[in-house]
């Protein structure tokens, strides 16, 4: 156990690198925003 | 750059860039990460021993090290994925049914309605056709969207209800999924429509800037009387009626109200829990933000996030909608990549049925890209928008906030700066504060063991 980092997530871009690509997920302008371009919070469809 | 270090609201994080790994540090380590490449230790313990003792620092730099292993930190570079397809498919359309509105607001982007031509209605044909565009479109993929937009869609009701019995009847031939949203001002929302939207479970996003005196200032009807009242008893009675879900309440903040922060908890108390209030994009207007009103706004960002926070912790937490972050399941790298998808994967449809890249698009004549009968006639301009992502844009590429954000919008970096290369910096900079609060409040709710 880390004594000066506490970690919050792993993170998964990596991976993701080689299994993402699907594109079922929304189209991130469309939910809520309409103007300002946010990917990050969206949830993966898979 | 490969990590982003920041201090906010009494934590020291680091997130790693290329992995998505984010770390609540101590100071020591804090300081530690300055100055660490992986392969330095003897350096930092020279520095740093000092000020914190020499058995303090090696146990940071074995933590880090550890870290480094793991893959946490200092992740390799992420470069092009193969999983990013070279031709796109079409997910998304913004119809827009009715180039009109009601309303006669003082910082909308479609010239109040007409998007500087004239004022028109979409016919169901055109929307029809709008329609076998994304099936045609869309290849193998099943989901697919569209978002009755305006102007004010509900002065073409008539062409919306059309539209929704096309799309189930194509949906059952062709076993796509549509998932279907509608943006509105509300006003002209009755008790029919209301029923009619939640028995279609349509989405929608619900105009409303705040504060009654924020709200009537921005949003007049045309004869200059506020929209405040009658917005907020019409969506309240919508979202009554679907339970408080499938809805966005989405609001616009100018050089006018600067102290944002209080028409969303004004907001929330009224009873509205899923919010969005974004940055007013406007150049040479007098309600236009600029770069000396940075300072107050990312101030404001971070009073909304201790709010944010403290709600949460009460049991009463809202949706913020810039505060979202998905740090375990969130978009994978092609998706990042691929960013809101306007031009490529997203277009609009205007009521003649002219395609433009997005809805913030529709009337720059050079953006024109094709109809929806004939289909893209300038396939440069697709596999343009496609290719400008944030690996191959200068700025982006070296920004930390470059898989979140994914290089902000094209239609605000055209407007400012020309062209689609380069991102609007206003934008950039208010993202980049957002996100630092969204995971703020990550690790913030994930020590706490959770949202209540």
């Amino acid at each position: 156990m880390a004594k000066h980092i506490t970690t919050i997530n792993k993170g998964t871009l990596q991976k993701t690198l080689h299994t993402g690509g699907c594109g079922e997920c929304q189209a991130s302008c469309q939910s809520a925003c309409k103007t300002s371009c946010t990917v990050g919070n969206q949830v993966c469809a898979k | 750059m490969t990590i982003h270090r920041f201090f906010i609201n009494g934590l020291y994080l680091v997130l790693d860039i290329n992995s998505g790994a984010l770390h609540v540090v101590d100071e020591i380590a804090y300081k530690a990460l300055a100055l660490f490449n992986g392969a330095n230790d003897d350096e930092v313990i020279n520095e740093l021993s000092g000020e914190f003792g020499v058995t303090a620092v090696r146990e940071v730099l074995d933590d880090l090290n550890e870290l480094k292993d793991q893959g946490t930190l200092f992740a390799p570079e992420v470069t092009t994925p193969i999983t990013f397809r070279d031709k796109p498919l079409v997910k998304s359309l913004c119809l827009h049914v009715a180039h009109d509105c009601n309303l006669r607001c003082g910082y909308c982007f479609a010239g109040t309605g007409d998007f500087g031509h004239d004022r028109s209605l979409m016919p169901k044909q055109v929307a029809e056709q709008a329609v076998d565009f994304i099936i045609d479109n869309s290849g193998g993929r099943k989901n697919c969207e569209l978002d009755f937009f305006g102007g004010e869609p509900l002065l073409n009701m008539e062409t919306v209800r059309h539209t929704v019995s096309y799309v189930r009847k194509r949906e059952a031939e062709t076993g796509k999924v549509f998932k279907l949203t509608l943006t509105t001002n509300v006003a002209l929302l009755t008790d029919n429509i209301i029923e009619y939207l939640n028995s279609e479970n349509i989405s929608v996003v619900l105009s409303l800037d705040g504060r009654r005196e924020v709200h009537d200032a921005m949003r007049p009807y045309a004869d200059g009387s506020g929209s405040f009242d009658k917005v907020v008893a019409r969506a309240k009675k919508l979202v009554a009626s679907r339970q408080g879900e499938n809805y966005y309440m989405r609001g616009t903040f100018t050089a006018h109200n600067l102290d944002f922060a209080n028409d969303v908890v004004a907001m929330t108390d009224m009873g509205f829990k899923r919010l969005s209030v974004e940055p007013v994009v406007a150049k040479d207007e007098e309600y236009a933000l600029k770069e000396e009103h940075l300072p107050v706004l990312f101030k404001e960002y971070e009073t909304l996030a201790q709010e944010y926070l403290a709600r949460w912790r009460a049991g009463k937490g809202f949706d913020f909608f810039h505060f979202n972050i998905n740090l375990d399941n969130g978009p994978c790298v092609a998706k990042r990549l691929s960013g809101c998808g306007a031009g490529h994967e997203y277009f609009a449809v205007t009521p003649d049925g002219d395609l433009y890249p997005c809805h913030q698009f529709v009337g720059r004549d050079e953006y024109l890209l094709g109809n929806v009968v004939e289909g893209i006639k300038k396939p440069h301009m697709p596999e343009k928008f496609r290719q400008t992502h944030v690996l191959n844009k200068d700025e982006c590429r070296e920004c930390w906030a470059r898989f979140y954000c994914s290089g902000g919008c094209h239609a605000n970096a055209q407007l400012f700066n020309g062209t689609i290369d380069k991102p609007y910096k206003i934008g950039c900079e208010l993202q980049k504060k957002r996100l630092e609060c969204a995971l703020m409040i990550q690790a913030c709710l994930t020590m706490d063991g959770g949202r209540k």
